[in-house]
């Protein structure tokens, strides 16, 4: 025991390190194997389908890219996707958070009904809205519009990808308000009682208490889930498959059908290169909160 | 919340109350509003593929033949049970891979610790896409396309650092004076791992490994590109109906009713703990 103490450094640092190795190895493995591969066929003529052609490209393959107009839709498309998503989960999960923090009858088991779309499967979710909900003549939503007396609408051939930012928003406000109704639970109860005392409205104590408190907790929703929003793929991939047109091919949807479908892989490569530098742009910011929080 | 009460004087009782039942009918609204696809899909399983796209109805009688139709004409069980093999066997080679590595970084720290830990939560962002390439053509080249190991191993690379994550915080919330008066009393490392670790934090390290049960059978990039029809989890299977010609609400619907049930039950027990493992800790 003293002889660990006293060399600690070393004999512990050996034993950390040997310890960690197998989970330390597998990642960087994962991380860097893929990633090399990616960034190197990103500069080669490489086509499954036309095995002949081989050798350096240069900056072919982005110049291809980047002059390709299917890029710069699907970029938008991600970009309008990712910032209708974040405004809907975002916007509603604080309201959410805030409704279901009040006392009710029957609140524990209304807001365990409220997250569980997070639990669902993406193809389940999209399958569900796609014919359930939003079919044009036996979806409920139809009916609801009949009844109404208002026309019935064709979602995904008239608003395609709203029709996708309504199921990925459905899936991702559960997450909002799950995170965020957990930052809620350390609001701290004798200041709202305080601000109360001292005649502070509902309106009030939301925007100079809740809200503030809350900071920390929404920047973490939005940084996660632009993560995740950013290669959003399953549900466009059983609902549109990208259509019609282009009007809900995202980015990754875009690398996939030239990696899966066109079989160009220099191309989908450098495809794969641009969303990771996207992703890191996110991912940056994640890092350093979370490494701020690690020094508390 | 009982402080507020004591402030209301007697006459705003009443206001109290009607904000009271106002609260619950919003509150419940809402709720069922969010969970109404899923009620619908549940309720949608148990009718006839007629009753199915007729006009919406809560009433009707119920019949277990979609259910009886996916289990005999699809083979349900085959890809239910691919499911349960992929998620079950990532999750348990990643607590076994991230145990010791999650031990050591909460008990035997170095100057390292942290910042491997923060390289370890940014591998969590390289988006699959970015990737999708070089995996294809190595999964295809060494034979794991389409095949359950392959899945597997992605799936323990892919919650390796949550599942990390999740352990240490939970091993560091534990006393460490315990773990100090089993080595004074001669404990190995392995017994002090075995009979003193692992039982004391077995419930962080079973919602840990729910979590990672979760994240697997939800998983759908991957078994959408790397499985055709062999190796195919139920997020690939459910895909399947989406062809024009295999729409069978119905059928659908019983299908992704078991597909979700299970999950969905685990959610529910571990949202607390899901929170800690989905935001690295960040929020608490």
């Amino acid at each position: 025991m003293t002889r660990t103490r006293a060399s600690g450094r070393t004999v512990g640092g050996l034993r950390t390190l040997s310890l960690q190795a197998p989970a330390v190895t597998l990642l960087l493995l994962w991380m860097v194997v893929p990633l090399g591969m990616t960034i190197w066929f990103s500069f080669q003529y490489y086509n499954l389908l036309m095995p002949g052609m081989s050798g350096f490209a240069g900056a072919e393959n982005y110049e291809y890219l980047l002059t390709d107009p299917a890029l710069w839709k699907a970029m938008g498309n991600t970009l309008l996707l990712v910032g209708w998503v974040l405004a809907i989960t975002v916007g509603g999960g604080i309201l959410l958070a805030v409704l279901f923090q009040q006392e009710f009858a029957g609140r524990g088991i209304a807001r365990v009904l409220a997250i569980s779309p997070f639990f669902v499967m993406p193809t389940v979710s999209a399958l569900v809205w796609k014919n359930m909900m939003m079919h044009p003549s036996n979806g409920v939503l139809a009916w609801l519009a009949n009844t109404l007396g208002l026309p019935a609408m064709d979602w995904f051939s008239t608003l395609p990808l709203t029709s996708i930012v309504i199921i990925v928003a459905w899936q991702w406000l559960p997450f909002a308000l799950l995170i965020l109704l957990t930052a809620m639970q350390s609001l701290d109860e004798d200041q709202v009682e305080a601000a109360r005392m001292d005649g502070a409205g509902p309106i009030a104590i939301f925007f100079f208490i809740t809200l503030p408190h809350l900071k920390r907790a929404i920047s973490v929703v939005i940084m996660i889930e632009m993560i995740f929003l950013l290669t959003i793929f399953a549900e466009i991939f059983v609902t549109t498959s990208g259509g019609p047109g282009l009007a809900t091919t995202n980015l990754a949807y875009l690398i996939y059908m030239r990696a899966l479908l066109d079989f160009d892989v220099g191309i989908a490569s450098a495809g794969g290169v641009m969303a990771i530098i996207l992703a890191n742009i996110v991912a940056i910011f994640l890092v350093r909160m979370v490494a701020r929080n690690l020094e508390e | 919340m009982t402080t507020r009460h004591i402030n209301a004087a007697p006459p705003a009782l009443r206001s109290q109350q009607a904000r009271q039942l106002l609260l619950t009918l919003v509150g419940w609204a809402v709720a069922l509003t969010i969970f109404f696809p899923i009620l619908w899909m549940v309720l949608t399983g148990f009718k006839t593929e007629t009753a199915a796209i007729a006009d919406p109805s809560f009433i009707f009688s119920p019949t277990l033949e979609s259910y009886q139709a996916v289990n005999a004409r699809s083979g349900y069980a085959r890809f239910a049970l691919n499911s349960v093999a992929v998620a079950f066997g990532s999750t348990f080679l990643a607590l076994l891979i991230a145990i010791p590595c999650a031990y050591a970084m909460a008990f035997l720290p170095t100057r390292r610790t942290k910042g491997t830990l923060l390289w370890m939560l940014s591998t969590k962002m390289l988006p699959p896409v970015g990737v999708l390439v070089p995996i294809y053509l190595i999964f295809r080249d060494v034979g794991l396309l389409d095949t359950r190991t392959g899945l597997i191993l992605i799936y323990t690379l892919m919650n390796l650092p949550i599942v990390v994550w999740m352990l240490y915080t939970f091993f560091k919330d534990m006393p460490r004076d315990i773990l100090e008066a089993g080595r004074m009393d001669g404990a190995s490392t392995f017994q002090e791992v075995f009979y003193l670790l692992l039982p004391l934090t077995m419930p962080g390290i079973a919602s840990t490994g729910l979590l990672s049960v979760i994240l697997s059978w939800n998983e759908a990039f991957w078994s959408l590109n790397l499985t055709t029809s062999k190796a195919a989890p139920l997020t690939a299977y459910i895909a399947s109906f989406s062809s024009p010609e295999g729409l069978f609400w119905a059928k659908l619907s019983a299908a992704s009713t078991m597909a979700i049930a299970p999950i969905l039950v685990l959610g529910w027990m571990t949202q607390k703990q899901m929170v800690r493992g989905l935001t690295f800790g960040a929020v608490k």
